[in-house]
């Protein structure tokens, strides 16, 4: 890759960039715990879609049953 | 087809899902405006750098931006759940308000991912890869990157307090956009984007000092601390003039829009013209409620019992009492029911076109078809009322506490200066401008609990109340993962302030 092109100096910055932090390093670490924390085990088993496990393909039905009963 | 449902909601499961989503946005908001403050602080500081071209102040921004990349990072991602909360705790809120709710937050993530991913690269990575130009520009898109995706947010649910550009498609059970100007152009978001980002710069402000002030109480970095102290407190006082500019108008818009919810804030029960602000129970200040909420001494301002029983607005228009807005409510749903059976079993046109039409006229009331007791309408007045107050009284000290801050940091006057400096002032003065900063975020957390108490019961004003817009779901549940929520959230709100100390301490490598 031509070292003076945009792409090459685009990967230089972030490649020198992540390799020489310190700091950056913690703040990633946590960063990466909290997204596993957040997407592999909150939203798998504390977050269904609750629509989409009880609608069985009928959205707009189930949520037109909902509200119509419960004004009753 | 759902015969099956358990359709009496469990008051429990809509109080730990609204305790749920409290915590969550209350947590999510302790790093939202630092990361607004700080990216002015840190823009003005590489500004200087870039001018004067001093070692001085790039060493300061470089120490800035650190203290703004912390918070950054330990803020990353917080928000995503309550979407989560969305679709799990919210459905029938979340499909009812369609594509409406969705979009803002689409271009929030875009922008965010985009702008701040890229500028923030070159902010801490490309001090000696790109031009100084172009590094300035970066540290300032990241945070104007921020400040758009607030937009965004602010756009969303200022929605929900004031929805318009929709209409309701009884079809599909969603709100459809009909206008995306009139929805991100709503007065009520420009309103509220404006004050929740100027009172933002307050806490970025107010960090800003608090730190310096910390240097000078360990009688360390005295260059730092009194130059950017100069900054902060400069930042804090126009911050808190703009703040109580914006929130008066603010406070304009809720008399417009929600006025049960200025109601609230003040307790005014029984309102009428030439109406004081007050300031506790007892102590008001002459004719100011009628000019914070219609910038005129003698205006008018509906009580809680006028919006209740209903009541005539200056311009002739009379405003339903809330029996009728029930009423009213309980056509629309009816009609709602009625339109879906006639389509369902084929109805003729005129049937459908009739229930269509009812629904309709009626659906600007549609969520009090809910209401069983009018009272259930007025929000928890104690605390908005009290919430109102920390919020404007910690406001008001902020610009007295800026102003006292910047005099002194510039050694004004001369007279009360001549043989003394803020670095060397006795430990109390630095220890009060360090209790300011948790002062700080409990003002602007009481904005959002006025904000956010005062429209109850609406989750969107007057569409749908919260016991409607809640899931069917177990609330031993929702409880559960609110207090798997405390835990976590504690221990990472424990590790951010570890890491921010020991870099505070650690201090600029000058």
């Amino acid at each position: 890759m031509n070292k003076d092109s945009f792409l090459h100096k685009a990967f230089d910055l972030y490649y020198d960039g992540f390799r020489s932090m310190r700091l950056g390093k913690t703040l990633w670490a946590i960063i990466l715990i909290k997204l596993v924390i957040i997407f592999a085990i909150l939203k798998v088993f504390f977050f269904p879609n609750f629509l989409k496990e009880h609608a069985q393909g009928d959205e707009s039905g189930y949520v037109a049953n909902e509200l119509v009963e419960r004004a009753n | 087809m759902f015969n099956n449902l358990l359709l009496d909601i469990d008051a429990g499961t809509i109080d730990w899902s609204r305790a749920q989503f409290a915590l969550t946005a209350i947590y999510h908001w302790l790093f939202v405006p630092l990361t607004l403050g700080l990216a002015v602080i840190m823009g003005i500081v590489e500004t200087i750098y870039y001018r004067t071209k001093e070692q001085f102040w790039k060493d300061a921004a470089i120490f800035w931006q650190k203290l703004f990349g912390i918070n950054f990072a330990m803020g990353v991602a917080t928000g995503i759940i309550l979407e989560f909360e969305f679709g799990t705790n919210w459905s029938n809120y979340s499909w009812f308000v369609g594509d409406i709710f969705g979009a803002p937050l689409a271009v929030e993530g875009i922008v965010a991912f985009f702008m701040e991913s890229t500028f923030v690269a070159v902010m801490y990575f490309g001090w000696k890869k790109v031009s100084p130009g172009f590094h300035l520009a970066s540290t300032w898109l990241t945070g104007l990157g921020a400040t758009i995706s607030a937009w965004w947010i602010l756009v969303a649910n200022a929605w929900m307090q004031y929805p318009v550009g929709c209409a309701f498609n009884p079809d599909t059970m969603r709100n459809e956009m009909v206008s995306f100007a009139e929805v991100a152009l709503s007065p009520f978001a420009i309103s509220k984007f404006c004050h929740t980002v100027t009172s933002s710069w307050i806490i970025g402000a107010v960090f800003c000092v608090g730190v310096c002030s910390w240097y000078m109480l360990k009688r360390r970095e005295p260059r730092l601390s009194i130059e950017s102290m100069k900054i902060g407190a400069a930042v804090g006082l126009v911050a808190s003039l703009l703040a109580a500019a914006t929130g008066h108008k603010s406070a304009q818009d809720v008399a417009a829009v929600q006025p049960m919810k200025l109601a609230a804030m003040e307790a005014l029960y029984d309102g009428g013209n030439g109406i004081g602000l007050k300031v506790i129970e007892g102590i008001e200040v002459p004719n100011a409620l009628s000019f914070m909420a219609t910038n005129d001494f003698e205006g008018y301002v509906p009580g809680v019992n006028d919006i209740l029983n209903g009541y005539t607005k200056p311009d002739g228009q009379v405003e339903p009492s809330v029996e009728e807005k029930i009423e009213r409510g309980r056509q629309a749903i009816a009609a709602l029911a009625a339109y879906r059976k006639a389509k369902h079993e084929g109805a003729e046109d005129s049937t459908i076109n009739q229930q269509l039409s009812l629904l309709n006229e009626n659906m600007p009331y549609f969520g009090y078809g809910y209401i069983r007791n009018k009272e259930e309408v007025v929000p928890p007045i104690a605390v908005n009322f009290w919430a109102f107050r920390v919020m404007v009284g910690l406001g008001g000290l902020f610009i007295l506490f800026f102003a006292i801050v910047l005099a002194g940091a510039y050694g004004w006057p001369k007279a009360l200066w001549r043989d003394r400096s803020i670095t060397g002032l006795p430990n109390w003065h630095y220890w009060i401008a360090i209790a300011l900063i948790p002062l700080a975020y409990i003002a602007s957390e009481s904005g959002w609990l006025v904000a956010e108490f005062g429209r109850q019961p609406w989750t969107i004003q007057d569409m749908l109340p919260t016991w409607a817009a809640v899931s069917d779901l177990q609330s031993s549940s929702v409880m559960i993962t609110f207090f798997l929520f405390l835990i976590l959230f504690t221990t990472m709100l424990a590790v951010e302030i570890n890491i921010m100390l020991k870099q505070i301490k650690k201090g600029p490598q000058l």
